[in-house]
Parts: C-alpha cells; structure tokens; sequence
C-alpha cells in the first residue's frame, strides 16, 4: 500500500511510441478484440444518448436504433422539471461535497494518531476501521434508521452526511494510517525542533505535504458519495431531500414515464457522473491502483 | 520544548526510553502536545454511534420479533431456524453466486486479457495513447451510479420494441426475442450482464497498473526466444501480478454479496424470486413486511458470511505468497 499520487512515476503507460517493430496479424487480432469490447461497452451509452432526444412517435416509427429524426427535447425537460432535478443535484453535490470534505478531516486525525503516534492497539483498531468499510450497510441500516428517527434526523440529508463520513473516514483511515507510517521522519524532526507542536505539525507540514493523497482520497469520497443508493433511498423519503440516483430510480416504471422519457431519465442520472470523470480522469486512475498496489 | 536526542531506528520506541511516556510517543516522540488519543477521539465516537452500536443492536434485534412499534420481543433463535429452512433464503444466497460470477469471476478473467492485451500488444505495437484511450473506455461504466447502469441497461432489454429485441430481429434471431427481465429463466441473467458492463474496467485498471512493474526487457527477451503470447502470458505476466488479482478478487466478492442498485432498480427481486439477493430480502424484510427481527437475521448472516470470506481470502493470499518465498 503506497501512495502512489507521491510518486508520478507510476502514473502512465510508457510513453514510448510503437517502435519499427512489424505488426502481425496476431497483433491486429489482438487490437481488433480489444476494439470490440470497447465498442460493446460504449455502445448503451450511445443507445441512450440518441433515444433521449426523439420523440415517442419517432421511436415507435424507427425503433430504438435510428438516429432522431428531429430533436426534440420534451423528454429531457419533461423528466427535468417533474423531478426538479437542479434541487437534486444540488442536494447530491452538497451531500457529497460535505462527506468528502469531512471524511478526509476525520481520516486524517485518526491517521495521524495511528501512523505517526502510533497509539497503543493501533493493529486491532485499524481492523475496527477496516471492517466497518467492509459491512453491508443493511446490518446498520434498521438500528441507525431507528437512532435518526429518536434524534429527529429522519429524512434530513444530515443523517446521510453523517453516516457517510463515518464509512468513508473507516476506509480513509486505514490508507492513510499506512501513508503516514511511512512519512519522512527527518522533516517531522525538523519540525519539532522549530518548536511546533503535534497540532501544528499535522497541519502545517503533514497535510501540505501529503495533499495529493488526500485530494485523490477526496475525489473518491465525493463520487462513492454520489453513487450511493441504500442509505439515501432508505434515509431520504421526501421529494425534496433525495439524491439523483434516488429521484431517478423511485420513478422508473411510472405510468407518466414514456419510452423515451425513460431514456432521457437514464441519460440525465449518467451526465453528472461523466462529467466527474472527464474532469478527474487522471486521478481517479493512479487512485484505484493506490488502493490496490502494496 | 524537543529534546535532541534523535530517536532510535524506525520502530516505535520502547517504552523504557520513551521521553514522555503520558503522552506516547510514534515516530514524533519528541513533539509536544496532548496525547495522540485526543485526535482519535472524534473518529472513534462517530464510529461508535453509526457502526459499532447499529451492529450490535442489529444482532440483538435477530433474537427478537419486533414490527417497528412495540418494543422487540426476545424469541431467541426463532428467526435463525426460520432462516435455514427459508427456501427464499437459500436462493438469495444462490443469486448471489451469480452475482460473484458476474462481478468476479467474469471481470477478473476477462480483465487479465484485456489488461495484457493493451499492455503488451496493444500498448506496444500501435502506441501507449490508444491503450490509455481503450482503458478509459473500459472503465467508463464504473464510475456510474450502479441503479443508473442498471436503467440503462434495462431500457434496452425493454420487452416491447426495446433494443435488444430489435437487434435480435434484424440479424435473423427474433425468435429469441424475449421479455429479458420479465422471464424468470432470464431475469438473473440479465442483471449479470449489468454488473459485468459495470465492473470489467475495474480489473483492467488494477492489472495495468500490476504490470508496470514487469521489465519490458523481459518480454521482448521472451519473444526473441520465440515464446508465443499464450505462455508470455502465462509464464510473466500472471505470477507478476497475482497479488493484485487477490486484491481484485476480494474487494469484488465483498461488492457481490452486497449487490442491492440493480435489483431494487429492475426487478425487485422478482419475477417469482429469480433475483432476489440477500441485501434486498432483508430490505423487503425491514420496510415492506415489517418483520424487522427477521430482516436483521438475514443481514447478520450476510455480514458472517462477507467476514468468513475476507479471512478466507487473506488466508489464502497469505499462503500463496509462503509458497511463493519457498521456493
């Protein structure tokens, strides 16, 4: 486990240009497969993309494989202001933004005193950490349901927001105690010998210098926030509180919802996310492989 | 104020030598400030209140009958006898293997081919920019939200006129058209084709990163040596990244057995239970029957069963690596 944002090295494929090598025709077979299954799982995006602006009578004509014959944008704005979907987007971006925000506070303290201080029993309550990454969330889900209902936080986004810098900190935590057990002692030492103390060497020292971690940690946070589905489904039961994902699922198979409504539905619930990944493309790459590389 | 004895190697210094001995000591035991605990403290409270207190008082609630109004009532192992003779139970579990097929078995195997195949042809021979390019596209469906990927499949497995159906037609098989997600032999089916369009393109990313590490030297030498790509393959590229594919494994047989978006999205566990998968049953257990004890029976025995996997798993990978320094 390493953090390999610290380390550009490991971030992109060999830049080298293909040398005078000879291709065989194993080789164009090989990219010909590869083409395939890139094409194979592009292919429902673009279904979607090109049904989402016909209209029914367009598509009961040409079925769901023609181009448009016009655009038309009702089912767009038709799903768009039946769901008020800038209010849930808003309350997904802020949800989201809230949690990644708060999850890296938390995983930092607690890294911070697991991997530089290294408290007593700091192996079992790594494994603590870990496992609560690891639970289904249905095993919390009727006691905390119960707990938000006493304290009135039922159908509130905070009940959301709390839980979730829980189980993303759990899974913060146990990365970062690792990244931090490795941090460079001499400029801690350096450090403490201008006189700073534990606090202002956490913050003025260790998170500056390990920012690209936690910015690959934050981006994370805030898409696993996003995409989440049982907590805010079972949490949010108001119009007005839910999530995109949510406010998209609770009204597939609607009577009101026609074929290429539906589409649209689809298409709208998968911008936001593409957006995210065009603009993080590169972190979220080296990121998955943080996790993963020892 | 820091003293400035430099402390001893990298190890947590011994308890004896340590200069403050309140308030620990780390790999900084010469900065002051309070205790490490103090900065342990908001975590470990939050963790309390949202994980370790709902997990226990969901394993209490297994023991009890209770409907979300009256206080639970003990019943003792009522709930657990009820589950082993529960046939849906046993089918949710069943699913579930499929569920692992779909997201495990199918994307780690698939995802070696594809990563060795755009790192070391693809890659090689027409360019690193395009091998980039495929496996941004093969990653594009992870980042949705899985009920999302789940609607977007199912409007094109969509029974009247959907795409699937039309496709079949044009190409001669309409006679397989079918109502993909309505029919019980089908249904399971196709919610596998959506978990596998989801999680192929996290493998292939893992992997490529895995065989970074691998000598480029070694591969040309083994092609001097005539060594077809098959036993390339076999002979570096596998034994290089195995720990990876352990990784890959488990995380992805952890997100198996807890599949809910996809099946709350498209089928509610239907047609006659052919999807049905634990996290949904006991969902339905929780809020549509109200039999609260019940449900929280069936989410602890998912919870067993993840733990027993992840020990199973990091045993395993603990024996292979042994074996490994053996020899």
């Amino acid at each position: 486990m390493t953090a390999t944002a610290d380390r550009p090295k490991a971030k992109a494929l060999p830049k080298t240009k293909p040398r005078g090598r000879k291709r065989t025709v194993g080789d164009w077979i090989v990219l010909a497969f590869a083409i395939l299954i890139a094409v194979m799982i592009v292919f429902p995006f673009i279904v979607i993309l090109i049904n989402s602006f016909k209209s029914p009578a367009d598509y009961a004509n040409g079925g769901p494989l023609t181009l448009p014959t016009g655009l038309y944008f009702d089912g767009i704005v038709n799903f768009w202001n039946r769901v008020d979907f800038p209010e849930k987007l808003w309350n997904s971006f802020f949800i989201s933004g809230v949690v990644a925000i708060l999850a890296v506070v938390v995983s930092v303290m607690n890294a911070f005193a697991l991997g530089i201080g290294r408290v007593k029993g700091r192996i079992p309550l790594i494994l603590v950490f870990l496992l609560a990454n690891m639970l289904p969330q249905e095993v919390l889900l009727y006691p905390l349901y119960s707990i938000f209902r006493a304290v009135g936080l039922y159908d509130n986004v905070w009940a959301v927001i709390i839980t979730f810098v829980v189980i993303q900190s759990a899974f913060g935590t146990y990365l970062l105690a690792s990244v931090f057990g490795t941090f460079p002692k001499e400029v801690l030492e350096a450090a403490a010998l201008d006189g700073a103390g534990r606090w202002r060497i956490l913050w003025r020292v260790i998170v500056p210098i390990s920012r690209p971690t936690l910015g690959v940690l934050m981006v994370f946070f805030f898409i696993w926030t996003w995409n989440e589905f049982l907590i805010p489904l079972t949490f949010l039961i108001s119009n007005a509180n839910q999530t995109v994902p949510v406010a998209i699922s609770v009204l597939q198979g609607d009577r009101l919802m026609d074929v290429t409504t539906t589409s649209a539905s689809a298409l709208l619930g998968l911008i936001p996310t593409l957006i995210f990944f065009l603009i993080f493309q590169r972190t979220l790459t080296r990121g998955i492989t943080a996790g993963a590389v020892k | 104020m820091p003293t400035l004895t430099p402390p001893p190697a990298a190890a947590p210094a011994p308890p004896g030598r340590r200069r403050r001995p309140r308030t620990g000591g780390g790999i900084m035991p010469f900065a002051s400030g309070r205790s490490y605990w103090w900065y342990l403290l908001p975590g470990l409270a939050l963790i309390t209140i949202i994980v370790l207190v709902p997990l226990v008082w969901n394993v209490y609630l297994s023991f009890t009958e209770y409907r979300g109004i009256i206080a639970p009532r003990w019943i003792g192992l009522d709930n657990w006898t009820r589950l082993f003779d529960d046939e849906r139970f046993w089918m949710s579990f069943r699913n579930s293997i499929g569920m692992v097929v779909a997201m495990v078995v199918v994307p780690t195997l698939l995802g070696l081919v594809l990563a060795a195949a755009l790192f070391d042809v693809v890659g090689r021979k027409f360019g690193g920019r395009l091998a980039s390019f495929l496996r941004a596209t093969y990653y594009l469906p992870q980042i949705l939200p899985s009920v999302v990927a789940a609607i977007v499949i199912g409007w094109i497995l969509r029974p009247e006129n959907g795409a699937l159906n039309t496709i079949l037609d044009a190409v001669g098989l309409g006679f397989l058209a079918n109502n993909w997600l309505g029919n019980p032999d089908t249904a399971l089916l196709s919610i596998m084709v959506v978990l596998v369009w989801i999680q192929i393109g996290y493998p292939v990313v893992i992997f490529m990163a895995a065989l970074q590490r691998v000598d480029p030297e070694l591969y040309e030498a083994a092609e001097l040596d005539g060594a077809g790509w098959f036993h390339r393959f076999r002979a570096i590229t596998l034994p290089m990244i195995r720990p990876e594919v352990f990784v890959v494994a488990l995380t992805c047989t952890i997100a198996a057995l807890k599949v809910f978006g996809p099946v709350y999205a498209l089928t509610g566990g239907g047609p006659n239970n052919a999807t049905i998968v634990p996290s949904y049953y006991s969902y339905q257990q929780f809020f549509q029957s109200q039999q609260v004890g019940y449900g929280a029976a069936i989410a602890t025995a998912l919870t067993i069963v993840i733990v027993i996997v992840s020990i199973v798993f990091v045993w395993a990978q603990n024996r292979s690596e042994r074996k490994e320094q053996e020899q």
